[in-house]
């Protein structure tokens, strides 16, 4: 038996595993292919829809990035969060400012509120960290991990309070209606989700490769005990990459309950749970990576509910977790992320 | 650097619970509690017994060791082997419609009869209660063995999430099991109900002979805790705990990380299957919207609670958790209400209890009530005298290396 050495099995098994790949890979395009001869139209609109569900993934999707990025804790409490940030910007732009249809006041408010809600998050994700996980930094991963599962908990039963345990549907201010482009209708909302969403990328872009705090941020990432032999505030940058998570989750969330007009109490566990998807699929820690995951997985899912030849939405999660775990099987470490060995 | 030595003499450190005094502790205060319901209480007067009533219903009773069962088993995964498992509930809904499969007329093209007490006449596969928990398992273990195989390489966040995906992808089949290219798996979120009832010695137990099904569940439970035992002190526990306390040195000691994984993910879901079928015949049915995200995260909070690893601990910790859900809680609630005249709907917060209680535990006795003592040493590592808030102590561990 010793004649099967370790490399000729791994070079089996990665042959097996490029096979498989490519014959995954050609299928799903075998599969858009018919269903773009079928409806061209259709298939374009369905692919912008899954864009704009994409980017908003993708803004829930670097919260959980950047807080595993530093800390290596999966924050289930982010999805809640998000949900939180949908429920204050539904209050503040409805119930305290008292706007319902799209004006130029309208506008104005829509601006305070991005601000006001991002802030309403970063604070209380700060809190959240401060107060609990800030303790259980040197623990076993599995104490962090529970306390987030408990805080998401906790934040589900503020939306139950806040919002009660039903479905609330709100007047957006986004004009609705359609532009169409070469004869394929797209709603303003979509626009809108691009035309919010970049430019906070950017900005998160900026703050991370250019300025000093993001330098930090990094530096710790890295390697904490080093970063603190450099004279970095360990404690204080990973306050602040929470912050910068939970900012990025209440934008979110306040594009989420514009652009859709509900808000629920378990909607962010559902959406929490896709984004994580997506930034695993990216390759957890890495920025780009998940902004890729989350566009892909909106992709995925928008062609999978709105396509003539597809499974529908009822078997959405389905699709999204099937492909995550055939991913996690032939590419553990997601798509642009860097492998990395166990040092003892 | 906790390092577990283990002595030279071969001779074995004498287990808090031996195999003779467990099994008798358990099983007298399991009699104990038999008798109580079925002899004592009825003689008791009418206002004690409608306090039990509210307190300690029999069906709630019934429903803490089906709960029992499933945390039994997902102590083995989580607490013995050390691997986070998200997605328990799949177990649990594969067990319920097992039972809900074999023992019902759901299946009314077929008719096929075996070892079940019930009429010959009524269409569909009807097996025998006992058949069913053993298929039920297998089918189990075999799931078990198909959602551990792919995350094997993966680390233990990876594996916590690709379980919870497993959680979910399976629920939903059963929920839109209606019609998979015309064929009607697990009639949606309709349900399969009735499930024939347990047949015991060629006798079949009315929805009231809650005595009878207490000691069946009683004895699934111990085989659970025995099996829980007996592997624990065997070559395959102590794989488990070697894997749960640093994998790569286990690795490095020949355990075979592959099968010794697997293995865990394989006993625990015979248990979650075991939960399964018990949970059908106990609310007599199958309703796949029951089989959500919340059963798994309170599974967990059971085996953290009571202490992981110890099972004991998981038994205090579920019993008590599921006493609490469905009845502590509520009657509390009323006792609370009609005593200040208030109107509090206390059940409501249950999230607000189980997020606080999770966060409290870890914060404060992250090992539990009852902690396996191994565990409580892994899990306060790296703490240092100040409160662990501020580490200082790395730079001369590594020095140590």
């Amino acid at each position: 038996m010793a004649g099967v050495t370790y490399k000729t099995r791994q070079l089996r098994r990665r042959y097996i595993e490029r096979s498989f790949a490519t014959i995954a890979i050609a299928g799903a395009l075998f599969w858009l292919i018919i269903n773009f001869v079928k409806s061209p139209t259709q298939f374009v609109e369905v692919t912008f829809t899954g864009l704009s569900n994409g980017i908003l993934y993708a803004l829930i999707a670097l919260g959980y990035t950047l807080v595993y990025g530093i800390i290596e804790l999966i924050n289930f409490a982010h999805g809640d969060l998000f949900m939180l940030g949908g429920l204050f910007s539904a209050h503040f732009i409805t119930l305290w400012f008292g706007q319902r249809h799209s004006s130029g006041a309208g506008y104005g408010v829509l601006l305070l509120c991005l601000v006001a809600v991002m802030a309403f998050c970063a604070l209380i994700n700060v809190t959240i960290e401060r107060f609990a996980y800030r303790r259980l930094r040197r623990a076993p991963k599995l104490a962090p991990l529970i306390t987030a599962v408990g805080m998401s908990f906790i934040l589900q039963f503020v939306g139950l309070r806040w919002n009660g345990s039903g479905q609330k549907t709100w007047p957006s201010l986004l004009p609705n209606g359609n532009f169409s482009i070469f004869g394929v209708r797209l709603p303003y909302t979509t626009l809108i989700s691009f035309l919010v969403t970049i430019p906070v990328l950017l900005a998160l872009t900026y703050i991370v490769t250019q300025t000093k705090q993001g330098k930090a941020m990094r530096a710790t990432a890295q390697d904490q005990d080093a970063s603190r032999l450099m004279g970095i505030n360990v404690d204080r940058t990973i306050s602040f990459t929470f912050g910068l998570g939970g900012a990025l989750a209440g934008a979110a969330g306040l594009l989420f309950e514009q652009t859709r007009g509900l808000t629920s109490y378990n909607l962010g566990f559902q959406l929490g749970l896709i984004a994580f998807t997506a930034a695993v699929m990216g390759g957890i820690g890495n920025l780009q990576g998940a902004v890729l995951g989350a566009i892909i997985i909106g992709l995925i899912q928008g062609l999978n509910d709105g396509l003539p030849i597809g499974l529908g939405q009822q078997w959405s999660n389905t699709v999204v977790f099937s492909i995550l775990i055939l991913l996690m099987v032939f590419k553990p470490t997601g798509l642009l992320g860097k492998p990395t060995t166990e040092k003892v | 650097m906790a390092i577990i030595t283990r002595k030279k003499a071969s001779k074995k450190p004498r287990a808090p619970f031996s195999q003779r005094t467990w099994s008798i502790g358990f099983f007298s205060l399991a009699v104990l509690i038999y008798i109580f319901y079925t002899y004592i209480l009825p003689h008791t007067p009418d206002g004690f017994q409608s306090q039990i009533q509210t307190w300690f219903p029999p069906s709630a009773l019934n429903e803490a060791l089906v709960w029992v069962i499933a945390a039994l088993g997902l102590n083995i995964v989580v607490g013995y082997a050390g691997l986070l498992d998200l997605g328990f509930v799949a177990f649990w809904a594969i067990g319920g419609y097992t039972a809900g499969w074999f023992m019902s007329g759901f299946f009314n093209q077929w008719n096929f009869h075996f070892g079940s007490e019930s009429a010959k006449v009524i269409p569909g596969i009807h097996l025998s209660f006992w058949l069913v928990l053993v298929i039920g398992a297998l089918i189990c273990a075999f799931f078990g063995i198909v959602i551990g195989a792919p995350t094997l390489r993966l680390k233990s966040d990876y594996l916590a999430i690709v379980t919870l995906g497993f959680g979910e992808i399976i629920p939903q089949i059963f929920v839109n099991g209606e019609n998979i290219h015309g064929f009607n798996l697990s009639n949606g979120t309709k349900g399969i109900s009735p499930v024939d009832s347990i047949g015991i010695f060629g006798k079949r137990l009315g929805p009231f002979d809650l005595n009878y099904k207490y000691m069946i569940f009683v004895a699934m439970a111990a085989f659970m805790v025995f099996i829980s035992l007996r592997l624990r002190s065997g070559r395959l526990g102590r794989a488990w705990l070697a894997i749960r306390e640093d994998e790569l040195a286990a690795s490095m000691m020949g355990v075979p990380l592959m099968k010794t994984k697997l293995a865990a993910y394989a006993v625990g879901a015979i248990s979650g299957g075991l939960a399964g079928v018990a949970y059908a015949t106990h609310v007599n049915g199958i309703f796949a919207e029951r089989f959500q995200f919340s059963i798994s995260i309170i599974l967990l909070a059971m085996v953290v609670l009571g202490g992981m690893g110890n099972v004991w601990g998981v038994m205090v910790g579920a019993l008590l958790i599921a006493w609490v859900n469905s009845t502590g809680l509520p009657a509390f609630g009323n006792e609370i209400n009609s005593t200040f005249n208030t109107n509090i709907n206390f059940p409501s917060y249950t999230f607000l209890i189980f997020g606080a209680l999770l966060i409290l535990m870890m914060l404060f006795r992250r090992e539990g009530i009852l902690p396996e003592s191994r565990l409580k040493l892994l899990m306060h590592e790296n703490d240092d005298e100040s409160g662990n808030e501020q580490p200082h102590d790395e730079i001369s561990e590594e020095e140590d290396l």
